[in-house]
Parts: structure tokens; C-alpha cells; sequence
């Protein structure tokens, strides 16, 4: 591989970080894009100029990326190009479960789908091979509980690093003209029948013909219906899909072997659908099961789920789960902003300024957890924040409007949107949460804080620079831990007539306190009254005991809770 | 059938050393030539959440354990256990750490913790035995309160198909050189409290 590119999203991050960490004589280059259609034509150029190159980002990312991934199947690949795509069935850290391989379908380009650790290493090398061989970007796609598992895998030889590479001019292959999109276009068709024929025989489509009775799984899934039919100790015949698109003669072969064959399959019906269609061609009288009252369309599968899937079409006992223990006594522990945040600061002085009538369209990173505080009301993706906003006045709305969103994600998807906000003249705020990093996902860089993936110094854009020339009126810093100051420019925001933006800067207190920051300690005095002012501040540093509030060890000394104090009872320790 | 020859959940919350645990073992499993996979839920771990990890010993299939499939609970934070107890097995063992980490719907007054006997009570009649300590206090001993998950792998040590020696091979390849008496220390103490 020469070139990685990708933008951070669970559950993909740590293939770029893991990347970066590689020691080689000649390493990839490794790099975080601005967001993921830069990065997958980024690999694109790479690609093209005979540099292997992947693009990796969750499976929300690839609609950022679609439209250069929807092209790109037509124009074709230099060297080899693989989208790793993560998928995160049950939505643990996203904000919609879509099945990707959809996608691969749509594009008309292979799909790999890891059950395991060790197949994705496979895969990859496989995916390479693949998209050289059939002129092709390749889909690598897996899902959480692939990308977040461990086990023993053979790591094996690293591949040689390619050459330095050289854009070759080609306009009809390079230049998606119409007159040149039509004819690859027709290329695109006639290369998937011999796709499918390739990947027949591709190590992870595999087919054990036994009983009467049949199951084709396919990813975790999969393995799910091995521990099945390991512990049911059944005679079953088992297809097993890894590879798309699906190879038809091993269905085939399925289907004309079995009288009830279940299809199990994690989210939407990719694989039974196809099945079904080559039923009504193969073996009209097969009894097909599978969404339909056997396997859910959403969430994750689980083991029990599948091996109760399979026992009830066997006409055999399902095992009862577990009976859920009793939790109503556990106080619930639900992630929330760090004690310090400076989020949580910004959004109470945002919220003290616009008051409870304003519209707060908010985005995607830490501070959607603020929900509690009243200025998060609209979640939608990545910059929609400043859009949604401009939508909603314009749609009519009177109120305030005060939208926010990360450093990242202006960076990420924000600033058309700003750009669209003043060209539209939409008079909305908008604060730019800036803790220079990309701290959801794990701390990442990104253009405004001046280092690269591999912790190279770069040029460090400026965002009030940025902010003004996409046609902002107002432009004002503020440092959210100072809480008079910060209140000022949201006033001043709001009186504006205009399109105005508030930058709310203060480094992630994760990050701030492993580089070393110390700050102040805090204190209740006696003189508390124990109003509960301060626990509304819902800091997991304040605590309430015995009528008093109380700052525990969590305090990073940010100070803004002394502000808040109706008596100024929270006072900085002398040290 | 079994599917696998040890499963077990190890849960507590974000920084407390859950993936240490699983990491160490996972390690030792390769040395001893064993199969092993695992797989967590680690998201919210630096927010404050839960974190949840599945490892599996001698295990082909996938990574996850199943509802009532635990043969051992490892819990670094007593509220936890039984916020995933769900997964032990009526056979299997829970092994707590007694010292509660408060969430902070608990400081700020919104939410009561209870007492640890009320956790303990209904843990005891899922399965065959529920083993509890203050690894807090006994990491403390041992040097550092943050060696706690050590401790805790210390007394799971006997309850999983894989010598000793192994594992504390494979914990001195993930501590840091100045922890390791410490991290030896808390094994030892570990260990004593279920022997």
C-alpha cells in the first residue's frame, strides 16, 4: 500500500492510527482528510498514478463520499483502491445503522465482509488483487464487532511498497465526459458477470452441501450459525457469503440441494432477495426464511438470536435467554461531558443569552451529550448544524437561532454551509465549539490544529479567517472558561443583524491535562446555601452532600462554577 | 455443546482497566498455543460510561458470549456486575471488586447507589458463586490504587484453563517497567483472596 487517507468515525479510526504507528523502510503515506470524500479522492489521484491507496471511514461517511465513490466504479482504478468502509449495526456510536454493502450493490463494485479479525487481513490483501484485476475500487466492510475484536491472527509477510508512481493521461478513462461515462458505463455492466464468476471460488463464499435443510449466512452472522450448528450437533448444509457480488451457482447449488434453506444476515436483505430471485429460476418449491418473522432488519444479531433462528425452523427447543436481572436499584451511568468541558461552559452562557425560546441546531462530536442543557434540538450529520439553522430561518422561524458544532466537523462539512448561510443571507449564529481536536472519535488532528496523522508540523488554518471569508459579518474568540466575556460576545451576537459566528476556544480538557495543563483548585466555602445553581451546571465535579455542594478530585480548575455561584461560596484554594 | 472452553464478560467503567485484563489474557492464550478472540464496547469509556469486554478461551467462532453463556464475571465496579449479569452462565463465577465508582447521577443527587449488599444479593442467586473484595484497598497495598485490575486478574487467575506463569508473562510485556513489583504485588494479592 502507498497511500491512506480517511476522516475518523467509530468504528474505523484506528486503522489510520494503527497505520501511522507502522515502522518501514518506506511507510504509506498516512493521512487524516478534511472529510471522507476528500480522502477517497485523494486515494483516487494515488490510485491513478500506480500507487496502491485505500480510503477509510465509517459507514456515514461513505454519503459524503458517494459521489466521487459512484464514478469511480465507471473511470476505474491505477493501482489498486479499497474503501474500508465500517458498518455499525445497532447504531452504538452513530446516527443510523445503513448496510454499505447496499452501496457496493448500487456502484456495482465487490464487497468483502470480514466475519473476523483474520479475514479482514485476508481480505485486504485480497481486495487489492481484486480491484487490479477488474480495474475496480473494491468495498472492505466491516462492521463493529470485527473492527472492535481481537484475536490470534498469522500477521504474515508485508507486501513490497510500490514504486514511486506516474500519472498516466488517459481522457477516456480518466474524463467522465458523458460521451466517455456511457461506454464505461456499459464496461461496468459486462465486468460484473465475470466478478461473480471470480469470486465463486473466493476462499470465503463456501459451500458444505449435507441435509436437506439449508443455512446461508453470511459476515459475523456466519460464525453466529457455525456455533449453531456445532451446538445443535445437526446435519445441516451451510453457504457461507463473504464476497459480493453473490456467487449465484453456489446458491444455485444450495437451492436445488434443499427443500428450507434460512438466510441470516445482519441488517437488510442483500443476500435473501438475490436468493429469492434465483429460487424462482433454480427451485421454485424451496421455502425460503429469513426477514420475515425469523431474522430482525435492524440491530445486531447475537448468537442466541441466530441458534433460536435455526432450532425454530428445525422445529427444535429454543434456548431461553438469560431472565434479565433486576437493575431497577443501579443508578444509571450514562456518558456525559468531561468535568471541565468547555463545551458545557459555551452552552451555558449561550443558553443564559439566546433563553429557552431560542432554536439551537447542533451537530456531531462530544457536545451532542449536552442534550440535557437545553441547546442541543437538532442532530442530523456532519455539519448539518449551520444548514438546518439557515433552513429554519428561512423557513420562517422567529425566534433566535444559535447553532454550534465542533472545530472537525466545520472543518469536516461546515463551512459550505456557512458560506451558503451568509450568500443566502440567513441571519442565524453560529459558535464554533473549538477544542482542537477531533475528540469523539479519540483525539484525532485536523487542519486547525497545525499537526498532521503522523504528528507532523503543517499549516495551521485559522478559523476566524476561514469564518470571515466565508462571508460571516461578526467573527468574535472568546475563552469559554471566562464566563463574563464569553456572555458579552453571545449578546453581541445576537443583536447583530447579520450572519454572526462565535469561536468558543479552550483545548479538550482530555487532551489538555495529558499534555501536562495544570490549573487552579477549587473549593466550596461554609457560606454555601446550597441554591443547586451549580449542580444545574451538571459538572460530574460538583457533588451534593449534606445540603452543601461539594468539588471532588474530577476538578480541572476551569473555574466556571465560582462564576456561576449565587453567593461566590466556590472560591479558588491558595496553594 | 460447548462452543468454547472458557468464556467470560469482564465490565467496569472507562479507565479502570477492563482491556488490560482481556489484553493480558489474550496474550497468554497465543503463548499456550490456545485459540481466543474478544470484543468490547469501549466508546464512552474516556465519558464516564461502561465498558464491556467479551474474551473467549479455545474458541473458533465469534467473539462475543452469550446471554446466560459467562463461565466467569469479572467486575471492576460492583454497580456494574450486575448491570451485566445478564451474561452469567447458572454455573459460573462473578468476581467483584467491592468499591463503587459513583456515576455522576449519583453526585449530583439525581440518583441513589445502593448499598453493595443489595448488588450482591441478586448476584448470588444467578450462579454458582460470587466472589467479592476491595481490590481498591488491596491494589493500595500493593503499591498503587491503579493496579486494581491486576488484582482482579489475580483472583480470576484460577478460574481460567491457563498456568499462571503464563499470564504473568503476558501482564510483564503489557506493564510499564516501574510497575511491574507493584503489578506482581497486586497478582499475589489477587489471588490470595480466593484460595
Amino acid at each position: 500500500m502507498g497511500l491512506v487517507a480517511g476522516y475518523p468515525g467509530t468504528p474505523s479510526s484506528e486503522i489510520i492510527e494503527t497505520l501511522v504507528e507502522l515502522k518501514s523502510e518506506r511507510p504509506p503515506h498516512v493521512e487524516w482528510s478534511v472529510n471522507e470524500k476528500v480522502a477517497l479522492e485523494v486515494a483516487a489521484g494515488a490510485s491513478w498514478t500506480d500507487c496502491r491507496a485505500a480510503a477509510t471511514m465509517k459507514h456515514v461517511g461513505l454519503n459524503v463520499a458517494a459521489d466521487p465513490f459512484m464514478t469511480l466504479a465507471y473511470l476505474g482504478v491505477g493501482a489498486g483502491l479499497v474503501v474500508i468502509c465500517a458498518d455499525d449495526p445497532y447504531c452504538h456510536s452513530s446516527q443510523n445503522e445503513q448496510d454499505s454493502r447496499r452501496y457496493a450493490q448500487f456502484a456495482g463494485i465487490p464487497c468483502l465482509d470480514p466475519a473476523n479479525p483474520g479475514e479482514a487481513k485476508e481480505m485486504t490483501v485480497f481486495a487489492f488483487e481484486l480491484s487490479e484485476k477488474f480495474n475496480i475500487p473494491v468495498m472492505l466492510r466491516p462492521t463493529t464487532r470485527v473492527s472492535h475484536a481481537r484475536e490470534d491472527v498469522d500477521m504474515g509477510q508485508a507486501a513490497a511498497p510500490c514504486g514511486p508512481g506516474r500519472f498516466i493521461k488517459n481522457p477516456a478513462r480518466r474524463v467522465a465526459l458523458p460521451s466517455h461515462a456511457r461506454p464505461l458505463h456499459s464496461e461496468l455492466l459486462a465486468k460484473q458477470a465475470a466478478m461473480e464468476e471470480a469470486l465463486e471460488s473466493a476462499p470465503w463464499n463456501r459451500l458444505d452441501l449435507h441435509g436437506n435443510v439449508g443455512i446461508i449466512a453470511s459476515g459475523i452472522a456466519g460464525l453466529y450459525a457455525k456455533e449453531a450448528i456445532f451446538d445443535l450437533d445437526e446435519e445441516l448444509s451451510f453457504l457461507c457469503i463473504g464476497a459480493y457480488p453473490l456467487p449465484k451457482k453456489l446458491i444455485s447449488r444450495m437451492l436445488m440441494h434443499v427443500s428450507r434453506v434460512i438466510v441470516i444476515e445482519e441488517l437488510e436483505p442483500v443476500v435473501e432477495e438475490q436468493v429469492k430471485m434465483l429460487a424462482l429460476k433454480v427451485n421454485p418449491h424451496v421455502e425460503i426464511l429469513g426477514k420475515e418473522g425469523f431474522i430482525p432488519r435492524e440491530g445486531e444479531l447475537d448468537y442466541l438470536q441466530v441458534r433460536n433462528a435455526i432450532a425454530r425452523m428445525l422445529g427444535k427447543a429454543e434456548r431461553v435467554a438469560a431472565k434479565n436481572a433486576d437493575v431497577s436499584c443501579l443508578p444509571p451511568r450514562p456518558p456525559s461531558l468531561c468535568a471541565g468541558c468547555s463545551h458545557r461552559a459555551t452552552y451555558y452562557a449561550m443558553r443564559k443569552v439566546f433563553g429557552k425560546n431560542a432554536i439551537y441546531p447542533s451537530d456531531i462530536g462530544c457536545y451532542t451529550m449536552a442534550m440535557g442543557m437545553g441547546t442541543v434540538d437538532t442532530c442530523l450529520c456532519m455539519g448539518a448544524s449551520i444548514t438546518l439553522a439557515s433552513g429554519i430561518r428561512l423557513g420562517g422561524e422567529k425566534e433566535g437561532i444559535c447553532c454550534s458544532l465542533g472545530d472537525s466537523t466545520f472543518l469536516h462539512g461546515g463551512m459550505t454551509g456557512l458560506l451558503n448561510a451568509a450568500y443566502n443571507k440567513a441571519r442565524i449564529t453560529v459558535t464554533i465549539l473549538d477544542n482542537s481536536t477531533t475528540a469523539m472519535t479519540g483525539h484525532q488532528p485536523n487542519p486547525g490544529t497545525g499537526m498532521t496523522a503522523s504528528g507532523e508540523v503543517t499549516t495551521q488554518v485559522s478559523i476566524e479567517a476561514l469564518a470571515k471569508a466565508l462571508g460571516a459579518g461578526l467573527v468574535e474568540t472568546v475563552d469559554p472558561y471566562h464566563l463574563d466575556e464569553t456572555l458579552e460576545s453571545f449578546q453581541r451576537a445576537k443583536d447583530y443583524p447579520g450572519l454572526s459566528v462565535i469561536i468558543a476556544r479552550q483545548p479538550c480538557v482530555i487532551k489538555a491535562r495529558r499534555s501536562g495543563i495544570r490549573r487552579r483548585s477549587f473549593q466550596v466555602g461554609e457560606d454555601c446555601i446550597g441554591c443547586k445553581i451549580c449542580l444545574d451546571f451538571s459538572c460530574p465535579a460538583i457533588e451534593f452532600e449534606k445540603d452543601k455542594a461539594r468539588i471532588n478530585a474530577l476538578c480541572t480548575g476551569c473555574g466556571v462554577c465560582a462564576a456561576i455561584c449565587s453567593t461566590s461560596a466556590i472560591r479558588e484554594v491558595a496553594r | 455443546m460447548r462452543t468454547s472452553e472458557c468464556d467470560m464478560v469482564i465490565v467496569g467503567v472507562g479507565g479502570q482497566g477492563v482491556i488490560l485484563i482481556s489484553d493480558v489474557i489474550g496474550r497468554a492464550a497465543v503463548m499456550a498455543g490456545k485459540p481466543v478472540c474478544g470484543a468490547e464496547t469501549h466508546g464512552m469509556a474516556q465519558r464516564g460510561g461502561s465498558v464491556i469486554n467479551h474474551t473467549r478461551i479455545g474458541c473458533r467462532f465469534s467473539p462475543m458470549v452469550t446471554s446466560g453463556g459467562a463461565d466467569v464475571l469479572v467486575a471492576l465496579e460492583p454497580a456494574e456486575a450486575l448491570r451485566f449479569a445478564d451474561f452469567l452462565s447458572p454455573t459460573g463465577v462473578v468476581l467483584v471488586n467491592t468499591r463503587p465508582v459513583l456515576p455522576s447521577t449519583v453526585t449530583c443527587g439525581k440518583a441513589r447507589y445502593p448499598p453493595v449488599q443489595e448488588i450482591l444479593a441478586p448476584l448470588k442467586a444467578r450462579c454458582s458463586k460470587v466472589i467479592a473484595m476491595d481490590a481498591t484497598a488491596l491494589a493500595e497495598k500493593a503499591g498503587t490504587a491503579q493496579a486494581m485490575n491486576v488484582v482482579m486478574l489475580g483472583a480470576l487467575a484460577g478460574y481460567i484453563p491457563l498456568s499462571e506463569e503464563l499470564i504473568l508473562q503476558a501482564l510483564s510485556l503489557v506493564v510499564p517497567q516501574r510497575f511491574q513489583e507493584a503489578n506482581k504485588k497486586a497478582f499475589a494479592l489477587g489471588k490470595a483472596e480466593v484460595e
